[in-house]
């Protein structure tokens, strides 16, 4: 029951929230909504029997699709990041002001029930659904709310993941083609009678879908316009919650399905990664946008999840489990930094920017922590989970290991320049009257921060919620 | 039978009620009702309480699925007539017979989901395809009309005279009007012998024919012309109803055909569904009026149903291309209704249609994406089992990728409608709108979303 409540509470929510008109009164309804999400999320996966995580009801008996949805170990840990981004989204910009605010929060809402569905559908047909509904709020939220160039930015990043999906929805009939009973459930598909020369081309069918969302080198030219241009609380969704989608959709969807296929492309696509994640980081280097270098900086650590993944082992695929979540609410924090650059001094221009750190202190503090955080320093949470994606990555192949690793130090790189020309230097004529950041930004971020430590000196939570997923993939694989 | 009888006697009324009265309202509700109790009749016959017994010595035979068919069809025209019916009284001053015409069109559609034999096939597309020829040039003072409509005409007149020539070489060879059901044929075909090549010409002369009937390419140049030439209101009813049942006597017929062209018969279909899904959704992509537009996305959908004539006799093409016609009538008739409302039918047009008239953006909306077969709306699942049923005949992978392609270029020319709605400002002028009319259309828009959703809600119907 708990996965239906989970899809159903932000859903119904969206659907009213189109009624309210009055800014105020749609952000404290889209805040109480996604709170009793959470709530709803963390009762149901901590305190509830492990009989509350299904639900199955019957939706198309004739071609074999059914409405089932579980909360199982691959899925807990997206739902649970999905139902604290959305509240912790909402608090952080509250002051930003929207037209037609009844609208922005409910597809926002909308987008949240998309994701959760994505996250937990156990039916091939049923997934295809939520992947697509994902998508469609998010289309309306950036080519409605977002920057001058949104229009024809969002419509390349929609058509980019359609094409992709169209592709997956081939290959999802072809599987189901090769079914048993002619099934969508999950267990039919991982359990079909492809030959191994057969899995090949549902194999890529799939992949290209999900290599667009994630997305990895050389489909991701979408990726930083479209967050550039989105406005930031739907950034915050699409590169928190949504890129998570592409690697999930690998997890739960190739590996188990196509297991050869898996590891004999394994080789390609852990190096077109790695190629990703070098080159993903140079550009971030050079880039003067504040959003633009934490889009490419994000490309770069997809990559990183994304090599473990086909490079396998037990270790690997649980840092991946682990370092989507911790990746989540990192990159979340930074874009309510830029959010909160961008409100009160008009520009995300980095050049623009310096000696934030006497203006605005308690900012700076946090500031430093996310910074360390995304360069994955010890005692943050994304250290854990980095060093679990390398170990994978090393016992793969040691040489594609070195080479991920410079993209560490390129990271750290372009992460301590943002900081030195934000935080430090001269104090230029547009920072010279910088104030504290909003007090909901600012409580936002402190629990983000708290997280980022808690979570770096004691990941056990962590590893625990994925331990079960990571040891049945292995099994079937 | 019952819906061949009654739609021609409604005919009849329609015309003689011009005589009676002239106000256009009552004419307008004459049909409307006269639709519903077309319907009642066709659905008497489906569940069996009430039939005309007429032997007609199994030229008509009427199946479950061709009377499940007619509703469908008189499903849509009802909700056409519900959305358009005022604008069809404004289109000239012979209202009565524009009412009257379409009752013949209908007639024509029960006979093409009833025919068992070719010389029924043919009278069915001639009673189909004559009014249309005078609905498209009913705008008399408009030129554009009367060119589409003298088009249409002379075009229309060759593609039936290349229709009579297949029926009558296919009549040479068999010496029958049946559908291949000659067991002299079937033997050969069985045998893996040669047919005769009188058969095999008539054959493919009938594919042309009834692939101009569809608008497929290569035979599809007439659709923009005279889609875009004829008077909005009727190119919604040729484009929607009226194709949907040309599809379907397109793949009635060729249920058992095919097997006269052997191993041929794929790589003509192939060819035909590929040039069709390529010219309607390339060229669609050009265009600044959305009406042409439409024209176009029509060619493009039929490519989609040809799918259903390359799966023939599975089940799920079948269920498909009931699912198809109703999901792309319901869809394109909506957005016609919302077309017809605006002056201007560029898509600068559209600029700003959110902001005035937020009812019609969004069924428009919910339309367009159903034709872009976006999930959540019926017109996903509609490519859906067509393009099933077409992989699990055995169709190749390629054909289904490059349709799947297509689908996203069409997601293109269709998005820049929404886009020109909603992100886009501009102040649309448009014909004064009734409450009622909006209401239908969020109906539309509901039944479109129930479908998208649970398409076994129509499908069911088909078995019990």
């Amino acid at each position: 029951m708990i996965p239906v409540l989970l899809l159903f509470i932000p859903l119904v929510a969206g659907i009213l929230g189109f009624f309210i008109k009055e800014q105020k009164a749609a952000s404290n309804w889209a805040i109480v909504a996604s709170v009793i999400t959470l709530l709803t999320a963390v009762i149901g996966i901590y305190a509830m029997p492990a009989s509350m995580h299904q639900f199955e009801a019957s939706w198309l008996p004739n071609i074999g699709a059914s409405f089932s949805v579980a909360l199982d170990g691959m899925s807990k840990m997206l739902v649970l990041l999905t139902a604290i981004s959305m509240p912790l989204i909402f608090i952080a910009t509250r002051n930003n002001n929207y037209s037609n605010p009844g609208v922005f929060y409910a597809l926002m809402l909308l987008a949240q029930s998309g994701l959760i569905g994505v996250f937990i559908s156990m039916d091939a047909l049923l997934f295809y659904f939520f992947w697509e509904l994902a998508l469609i709020p998010v289309y309306f939220l950036s080519s409605i709310w977002g920057g001058e160039k949104r229009i024809a930015v969002t419509f390349k990043f929609f058509i980019y993941t359609f094409v992709g999906s169209l592709l997956m929805l081939v290959g999802i009939l072809f599987v189901y083609l090769h079914t048993k009973d002619q099934s969508f459930a999950w267990s039919s598909f991982t359990n079909t009678d492809l030959l191994r020369g057969q899995e090949t081309l549902p194999f890529i069918l799939f992949f290209i879908a999900f290599a667009i969302k994630m997305p990895i080198f050389p489909l991701h030219t979408w990726q930083p316009d479209a967050y550039e241009q989105a406005p930031t609380a739907t950034t915050m969704v699409l590169s928190g919650v949504m890129v998570k989608m592409g690697l999930f959709a690998v997890i739960r969807w190739v590996l188990p399905l196509f297991p050869f296929a898996s590891s004999a492309f394994a080789m390609p696509i852990v190096i077109l990664s790695v190629i990703g994640m070098i080159y993903a980081s140079l550009i971030a280097i050079q880039q003067d946008d504040i959003k633009r270098l934490i889009a490419y900086s994000s490309i770069a650590h997809i990559g990183l999840m994304a090599a473990a993944i086909f490079a396998g082992g037990t270790l690997g695929l649980q840092g991946v489990q682990v370092q989507m979540f911790n990746h989540g609410i990192n990159v979340i924090g930074l874009w309510i930094l830029a959010n909160a650059i961008e409100n009160t001094l008009g520009t995300r221009k980095l050049s623009e920017l310096g000696g934030l750190a006497t203006k605005a202190p308690t900012m700076a503090i946090l500031f430093v922590v996310l910074a360390f955080a995304n360069i994955a320093l010890p005692l943050t949470n994304a250290f854990i989970g980095e060093f679990l994606l390398f170990n994978g990555l090393f016992q793969y192949n040691i040489w594609i290991a070195a080479a991920a690793g410079v993209s560490i130090i390129l990271g750290a790189i372009y992460t301590l320049q943002m900081v030195q020309k934000v935080l430090f230097g001269e104090v230029s004529v547009i920072t010279a009257n910088a104030t504290e950041i909003n007090a909901y930004s600012k409580w936002v971020l402190i629990v983000i921060v708290v997280a980022v430590i808690a979570l770096g000196v004691y990941p056990q939570p962590l590893i625990d919620l994925t331990k079960d997923s990571v040891n049945a993939l292995l099994v079937i694989k | 039978m019952n819906a061949i009888i009654v739609s021609a006697l409604l005919g009849v009324v329609m015309m003689f009620s011009g005589i009676f009265t002239t106000n256009k309202t009552i004419i307008k509700n004459i049909a409307t009702v006269g639709v519903l109790v077309l319907l009642a009749a066709n659905l008497m016959e489906m569940y069996n309480l009430f039939s005309f017994d007429i032997n007609t010595h199994d030229l008509i035979v009427t199946q479950r699925y061709g009377l499940f068919f007619n509703c469908i069809a008189y499903g849509a025209t009802f909700i056409y007539l519900l959305l358009s019916g005022d604008d069809i009284t404004e289109v000239g001053v012979n209202v009565a017979e524009y009412f009257a015409l379409i009752f013949f069109v209908l007639c024509g559609v029960a006979i093409l989901s009833s025919f068992n034999g070719l010389l029924m096939l043919f009278i069915g597309v001639e009673i189909l395809s004559i009014p249309l020829y005078i609905l498209t040039g009913s705008d008399k003072r408009n030129l554009k009309s009367n060119e589409a409509s003298l088009k249409y005409f002379l075009m229309g007149a060759f593609s039936t005279g290349v229709m009579l020539m297949g029926i009558a070489l296919m009549y040479g060879a068999t010496g029958n009007f049946g559908m291949v059901q000659n067991a002299g044929i079937r033997g050969i075909i069985t045998a893996g012998q040669q047919p005769p090549y009188l058969l095999v010409a008539g054959v493919l002369l009938l594919f042309a024919s009834m692939s101009f009937k569809v608008s497929a390419a290569p035979f599809h140049f007439w659709t923009p012309d005279v889609y875009d030439g004829a008077p909005s209101v009727f190119t919604s009813f040729m484009s929607t109803i009226v194709k949907a049942a040309g599809m379907l006597a397109f793949i009635r017929v060729f249920e058992n055909q095919y097997m006269v062209l052997g191993p041929t018969w794929h790589i003509i279909v192939d060819f035909a569904i590929v040039t069709t899904l390529l010219v309607g959704n390339i060229t669609a992509v050009f265009q600044q009026s959305v009406k042409r537009m439409l024209a176009y996305s029509s060619i493009a959908q039929a490519g989609f149903m040809l799918f259903a004539l390359y799966a023939n006799n599975t089940e799920i093409a079948k269920e498909g291309m009931l699912l198809y016609a109703a999901a792309y009538s319901l869809a394109t008739i909506s957005i016609f209704a919302v077309l017809i409302k605006l002056q201007d039918y560029t898509l600068d047009g559209f600029n700003g249609l959110a902001k005035k008239e937020p009812v019609l953006a969004f069924a428009a909306t919910v339309s367009l994406l159903s034709l872009a077969g976006i999930p959540l709306t019926a017109g996903f699942f509609a490519k859906y089992y067509v393009l099933a049923g077409a992989l699990q005949a055995g169709g190749a992978l390629w054909l289904i990728i490059v349709a799947v392609l297509l689908a996203a270029v069409s997601v293109y020319y269709y998005f820049r409608v929404i886009q020109a709605m909603y992100f886009k400002a501009g102040d649309p002028e448009t014909l004064p709108i009734s409450g009622g009319f909006k209401a239908v259309l969020i109906g539309v828009a509901a039944l479109i979303v129930i479908l998208g959703i649970w398409p076994s809600a129509l499908l069911n119907w088909l078995y019990f």
